[in-house]
């Protein structure tokens, strides 16, 4: 009771401005965290945890910030973290080996088995991605990993995706605060996203243009871009011949274009399926013969392009601000996208130091994915970390957001009117009362969570959980609070 | 074939009843529990209508897709179905069980060439733009949060209005607040009775008030009514599958509870192997009949006569087959009105001959019968709404008279 009286005392300073870091705020005496800290703990990250707020005692504000901008190429998960990473089966085994085998097992004749399998790798991928996200001390890192997963979105139930959408992550993750020129091409070039929007159908002669018509709708200039079907069509034409092969045999290919043949992983590009001819795509001409060095020239030209900085720089501002971001803001995101070639972290550094991101924390409603691993971090006990994503799993299905489960491309929506209705609502209460009672790990208690991590709460809030009867009781209604839907 | 005079006059007379005399903007009255239900049903992902209306007539079909046209009726058992006074149009094989039977008996319409003039092809702001149901001019702006069938239940002074989606979909967001229910997740709350009076208490006079009342409402009536039914009668127990099973749901909910309700089905987007007569589209097609015939047995014949069930896309597909036996995002679409007290049996609205020559950019079928013309059509028929009532669901649009109710 003490301890919360401490934080509830703090929440009363609140200037929540980055440059007052050095001075002047009142700290509580445990986490050593203000308000303000707690909220910007709370948007930059998953949501805070006695491991990140820690952390961010121990670096000081500005400090901090700056980490979460630009960690260290590698994570450092906490030890048993990453030992549950390493026993997975697919850390074992590389990816290429895991679809050799997986190849093998399609065509055999146990089918049942297969789809096991599958779901078992898909399955044992979002174990992978949730253990980071519940666990990493780069949180900025980890919500970016599903911003942009979300943003070049496939859904794993088409063909044999389960088996891919681990990987298609993994080529994402290195560049989550990276060049956005380098993750349009991971993700146009990458197998699940040329079998999930059907480009591995696409063929001179053939067109398919799923894949090019969602590349500048969704992926980069945005519906109102600019863009004509003639445009989505000439992309489509530039995209020929991209696909993707699961053998170690290289597609057959005429011997006058085999210098054109191009294999990474398994994408394939087969030049005699592209077409060579030239192409015109926003009223640039795009010389054509060229193959593979043509498509990523084209990406490359995509990703500079203004509606691509001001489409991106909106939904990174929808995503990390507010549902309908002021434009002036998105106009500054935009320029400094524009004039550092797509980076992503320093693009963030403008949106981080602007007022109306300040002014607009703790009013973002929580997603269903904000609203479960927040409750998770919350109780997350450092010493021993929780390691059984199955409740997670379970919670992000019932609420309608399962990690790799959107099936249409567009990702799920980053808004609150998508998320806030009745059944939300109802079914929110059933999964704070259901993590309430979770054990840390099996033979320990149900835990209660460490209420010095959370930002202020109202007085009928506080007159409610002081109408609690067990801790399980007083956990159940401080996640189901309206201040907890608010990150 | 057509139903029998009395009831269908019975529907205009409770439809007449319909609308509150004195329903100002955002007042919410009870509607007469006898105005006529409506159930929209959105097929998500732009299903390919002329696999399900089969074009029979049009020998540039037949040339436009040589590997997944449906074969013209009695041409072998994966052949499109015979309509009654139809040579021009066939019916999908897959709907042979569920939805031929209501068309022979006069309950089911399908008007072709149906959809909005927005041209962006795209899924998603094409979904968008139908479900709001706004201006066309794009200098007009768009309210985003404003979708027509919650303006249709604002004008209605409609309470009993419910998404059967596990979030609300825009066509339902506005300034009535509309529950929303995923049928699959009716089980035992965890959460008691002391626990929600404590969760309704924190939330009271907070913006999320209502959403959080409306969820615990909604929820334990569903679970009474659909819990109450199924001990009462074990041997109609919900337990079907898929889109069968949720639409038996909705029929018990619809008419024990709800008159207006919105549900969406997904996975119609074939780029790849669609199949024809039987294969991916057809057992999805099939799927869908099945359930909407449920639909209607779960309603029993009296709540049947009352039902409108609107059947809509976002926009039709390709009239040419592409490169991998699928078909493209395309334009004009077919929408389906069915129900007990529905002028069916007919294929209505204005149409072109399917040809070539008629297509809309030389690729797709045209739109020549726009969707809130249609809708608004349907509306005044349905509940005797006044121009000036039309012209808050649909501002400025003229409404079509199909003649459908």
């Amino acid at each position: 009771m003490s301890q919360r009286r401490a934080f509830l005392t703090s929440a009363g300073s609140g200037a929540l401005w980055l440059a007052g870091c050095s001075s002047g705020i009142r700290r509580s005496a445990a986490r050593g965290l203000d308000p303000g800290d707690l909220s910007l703990l709370d948007r930059l990250t998953w949501g805070a945890s006695a491991a990140s707020a820690d952390d961010w005692a121990a670096r000081g504000r500005r400090a901090a910030v700056q980490t979460l901008l630009h960690p260290p190429a590698q994570a450092a998960l906490p030890e048993p973290v990453q030992r549950a990473v390493d026993a997975l089966s697919i850390s074992q085994l590389a990816h290429p080996a895991l679809v050799a085998e997986m190849e093998t097992l399609r065509r055999g004749d146990d089918r049942q088995a297969y789809q096991q399998r599958l779901a078992a790798v898909a399955r044992e991928a979002a174990v992978r991605s949730l253990l980071h996200a519940l666990h990493s001390p780069h949180g900025l890192r980890e919500q970016m990993v599903w911003f942009w997963f979300n943003h070049f979105n496939v859904g794993q139930t088409k063909a044999n995706l389960r088996l891919l959408v681990g990987d298609y992550e993994q080529a994402l993750r290195p560049h989550a605060l990276g060049r956005f020129r380098d993750l349009l091409v991971a993700s146009a070039t990458h197998a699940a996203m040329l079998r999930y929007l059907d480009n591995e159908q696409n063929a001179a002669g053939r067109i398919n243009e799923n894949h090019a018509r969602e590349l500048l709708e969704l992926h980069t200039l945005g519906v109102d871009g600019g863009y004509s079907q003639r445009d989505v069509q000439e992309l489509a034409r530039v995209l020929t011949g991209l696909g993707v092969n699961f053998s170690d045999t290289p597609a057959k290919v005429a011997p006058r274009l085999q210098p054109l043949y191009h294999r990474e992983g398994f994408t394939e590009f087969h030049p005699g399926r592209h077409d060579l001819g030239d192409k015109t795509v926003l009223g640039q001409l795009v010389k054509g013969g060229r193959g593979w060095d043509e498509i990523l020239a084209q990406l490359g030209a995509l990703a500079r392009h203004p509606s691509t900085a001001r489409h991106v720089c909106r939904r990174l501002a929808v995503f990390l601000v507010a549902d309908e971001p002021p434009p002036a803001l998105v106009d500054r995101l935009s320029q400094r996208f524009l004039a550092t070639d797509g980076d992503i972290a320093q693009t963030l550094e403008t949106l981080v130091a602007a007022p109306e991101f300040t002014a607009s924390l703790g009013r973002k409603f929580k997603d269903p994915v904000h609203y479960v691993l927040s409750a998770l971090r919350l109780v997350a006990d450092p010493q021993a970390p929780q390691l059984d994503m199955a409740p997670v799993m379970a919670a992000l299905n019932r609420l309608g957001q399962p990690l790799f489960g959107r099936t249409t491309p567009d990702g799920y929506p980053l808004d609150a009117s998508a998320w806030n209705g009745s059944g939300q609502m109802a079914a929110r209460f059933e999964v704070a009362r259901t993590f309430s009672r979770l054990p840390a790990t099996p033979p320990r208690p149900a835990v209660a969570p460490d209420e010095r991590l959370l930002r202020p709460l109202s007085e009928r809030t506080r007159a409610v959980l002081a109408q609690a009867t067990t801790p399980q009781d007083r956990h159940a209604l401080l996640l189901s609070s309206p201040e907890f839907m608010l990150r | 074939m057509t139903m029998p005079t009395m009831s269908r006059r019975d529907f205009l007379q409770r439809a007449a009843a319909a609308v509150p005399l004195a329903g100002g903007a955002g007042r919410l009255w009870a509607a007469p529990a006898s105005a006529p239900r409506l159930l929209v049903v959105f097929l998500r992902g732009a299903y390919d209508a002329a696999s399900v209306l089969v074009p029979v007539g049009s020998d540039d079909y037949y040339a436009a897709r040589p590997r997944i046209a449906i074969a013209r009726p009695g041409s072998g058992p994966d052949a499109a179905l015979a309509l009654p006074d139809q040579s021009d149009w066939g019916l999908a094989p897959a709907w042979a069980g569920s939805m031929l039977p209501l068309y022979e008996r006069g309950e089911l319409a399908a008007i072709p060439f149906a959809g909005t003039h927005e041209l962006s092809r795209s899924h998603f702001e094409t979904q968008d733009h139908i479900e709001l149901g706004q201006s066309d001019d794009p200098a007009a702006g768009r309210d985003f949060r404003s979708g027509f069938l919650n303006r249709l239940a604002e004008v209605l002074g409609a309470r009993d209005a419910i998404a059967l989606t596990s979030d609300l979909p825009l066509i339902l967001r506005g300034a009535v607040k509309v529950p929303n229910l995923a049928l699959g997740s009716v089980g035992r709350s965890g959460v008691d009775a002391r626990q929600a009076a404590l969760i309704r208490q924190m939330y009271a006079d907070t913006p999320l008030a209502a959403p959080v009342n409306d969820g615990f409402d909604v929820r334990q009536a569903a679970q009474r009514e659909l819990m109450g039914g199924m001990e009462a009668a074990s041997r109609d127990a919900i337990t079907a599958r898929g889109f069968e099973g949720e639409a038996r749901r909705i029929g018990r909910l619809m008419r024990e509870r709800y008159r207006l309700g919105f549900v969406d089905v997904g996975g119609w987007d074939t780029h790849v192997g669609q199949g024809g007569g039987t294969g991916a589209l057809a057992t999805r097609v099939g799927e869908l009949g099945n359930g909407l015939a449920a639909l209607a047995q779960e309603l029993g014949e009296a709540a049947w006569r009352d039902t409108v069930v609107v059947v809509l896309s976002e926009f039709g597909r390709t009239f040419r087959e592409n490169g991998n036996r699928g078909t493209d995002h395309g334009h004009g679409s077919t929408y389906w009105v069915l129900g007990g007290a529905v002028r069916g049996g007919r294929v209505v609205g204005e149409q072109v001959a399917v040809r070539q020559a008629t297509l809309f950019q030389n690729r797709d079928w045209p739109v020549l019968n726009e969707y809130r013309g249609v809708f608004a059509g349907l509306f005044q028929g349905m509940y005797g709404l006044s121009a000036a009532q039309l012209g808050r669901v649909f501002d400025g649009v003229t409404p079509q008279q199909l003649g459908l109710v």
